[in-house]
């Protein structure tokens, strides 16, 4: 369904706000913790949950596929390159899942964004994510098919 | 200015009592503030469900030593030095503002209590700490609340914009600040200046110790106890639920490590 946030374990450090690519990751005003803002925007990629360095971060699962009683919870640890991964069934059934890390290279595929160029106040207030719209590669438009690129044949 | 206690100047125009009643005025505030914000957070009942849900989780019971060594532990590497914040300037600026703050409070409690009305005058060593743990508290306090908070870095907020969270923060070094521009002005002989940084100085008190039940000032008491908490869960294999340490195979190769959310 979505991510939540142990408050007693979150310190506020800002890791989820950074790498939530939809953006619903903020800090709380009240308390200075971590909160998702928008659960139903949540999709559940686990970004923020892997990147919390205090594993603050848990994730509620749709019903359909986790039944109430369940808990997926991971711990990404960097040194070693790996991703573990528990999964708890309701009846106490546990399985337990060591994956590497897959992501490329920080500044090799993946820009360093520390050194791009910083954006201004406006666009930080914007709605657009990072590098929209022109990252969205669509010129401003839909992506459309010209009729004259289509293949000869039957289309349906 | 560093090695006179302001206190001792200031009870030669306020009785000792008076000054020494405000400082136990403001343990009772703590402590009223902190009951009040458990009854009504219930923070204690979420820990006690947690510790409840861990012992039934826990794959081992661990003896009275082994606990013992993990809180120990925790004290020392978690608690004393916030290891949780990583190795950062974060972390830096934290231990500087929280060993600031110790000094500063144990040093006026000393003063106060100790030095205030007497008749003995303080040894110059107190004053030295009040002033130190002040510029301390002010040094940690400013480069994280200027620099290095999450709004600021993270959320890309201006530093100037002021939230609820930064209540404790504020009050604390409003009181540090205060009490260091009070002090130089009482010694350097400036009364009206002296007096308005007095005021100031106790108002900052009181929105620092009154403002307990709306602030972040029990994180002090509930921070240590999640850490405990957590080494714990960790010692005893409840873990909370998280998988254990990985015990990982030689091909799956360096990790890749991020960078951190500074991007602003």
């Amino acid at each position: 369904m979505s991510t939540f946030v142990y408050m007693t374990r979150c310190d506020g450090c800002g890791h989820c706000v950074d790498i939530c690519p939809s953006d619903i990751m903020h800090i709380d005003e009240n308390i200075r913790r971590a909160v998702n803002i928008e659960p139903n925007f949540c999709w559940e990629c686990y970004s923020c949950v892997k990147a919390c360095p205090n594993h603050a971060i848990d994730v509620r699962g749709y019903a359909d596929f986790a039944p109430m009683g369940h808990s997926v919870r991971v711990r990404r640890e960097e040194e070693k390159g790996t991703i573990s991964w528990k999964i708890k069934f309701r009846n106490g059934t546990t399985k337990d899942f060591v994956s590497p890390i897959t992501t490329k290279p920080w500044g090799k595929f993946i820009p360093k964004l520390a050194e791009g160029e910083k954006p201004n106040q406006g666009e930080i207030n914007s709605q657009m994510l990072y590098t929209e719209p022109n990252g969205l590669n669509i010129d401003g438009k839909l992506p459309s098919v010209p009729k004259d690129t289509f293949k000869k044949g039957v289309y349906y | 200015m560093m090695s006179i206690s302001p206190f001792s100047a200031l009870a030669e125009s306020i009785s000792p009592s008076v000054i020494q009643g405000f400082v136990l005025a403001m343990l009772a505030l703590i402590v009223i503030g902190t009951v009040v914000q458990m009854i009504h957070h219930k923070n204690v009942t979420y820990f006690f469900n947690n510790a409840k849900k861990a012992k039934l989780a826990a794959e081992r019971e661990l003896g009275v030593g082994e606990k013992t060594s993990v809180i120990l532990k925790t004290v020392v590497h978690d608690i004393a030095t916030t290891a949780e914040l990583g190795a950062g300037k974060r972390r830096i600026a934290h231990v500087m503002g929280m060993y600031g703050t110790i000094l500063f409070w144990v040093a006026s409690v000393v003063l106060v209590f100790g030095y205030t009305g007497t008749g003995t005058a303080a040894p110059t060593v107190w004053p030295m700490i009040w002033h130190v743990g002040a510029i301390m508290t002010c040094v940690g306090g400013y480069w994280f609340w200027l620099f290095l908070r999450v709004d600021v870095l993270a959320e890309a907020h201006p530093w100037y914009r002021i939230i609820k969270a930064d209540l404790f923060v504020l009050a604390l070094l409003a009181c540090a600040t205060t009490g260091l521009a009070w002090s130089y002005f009482q010694s350097s002989g400036s009364t009206g200046l002296g007096y308005l940084f007095l005021v100031l100085f106790i108002t900052s008190n009181l929105v620092l110790f009154g403002g307990v039940y709306w602030s972040k000032f029990a994180h002090m008491i509930y921070k240590p106890g999640a850490a405990i908490q957590k080494n714990l869960a960790e010692a005893d294999g409840s873990r909370d639920n998280l998988p254990p340490l990985a015990d990982a195979p030689k091909q799956f190769g360096l990790g890749i490590k991020r960078e951190q959310p500074k991007h602003y």
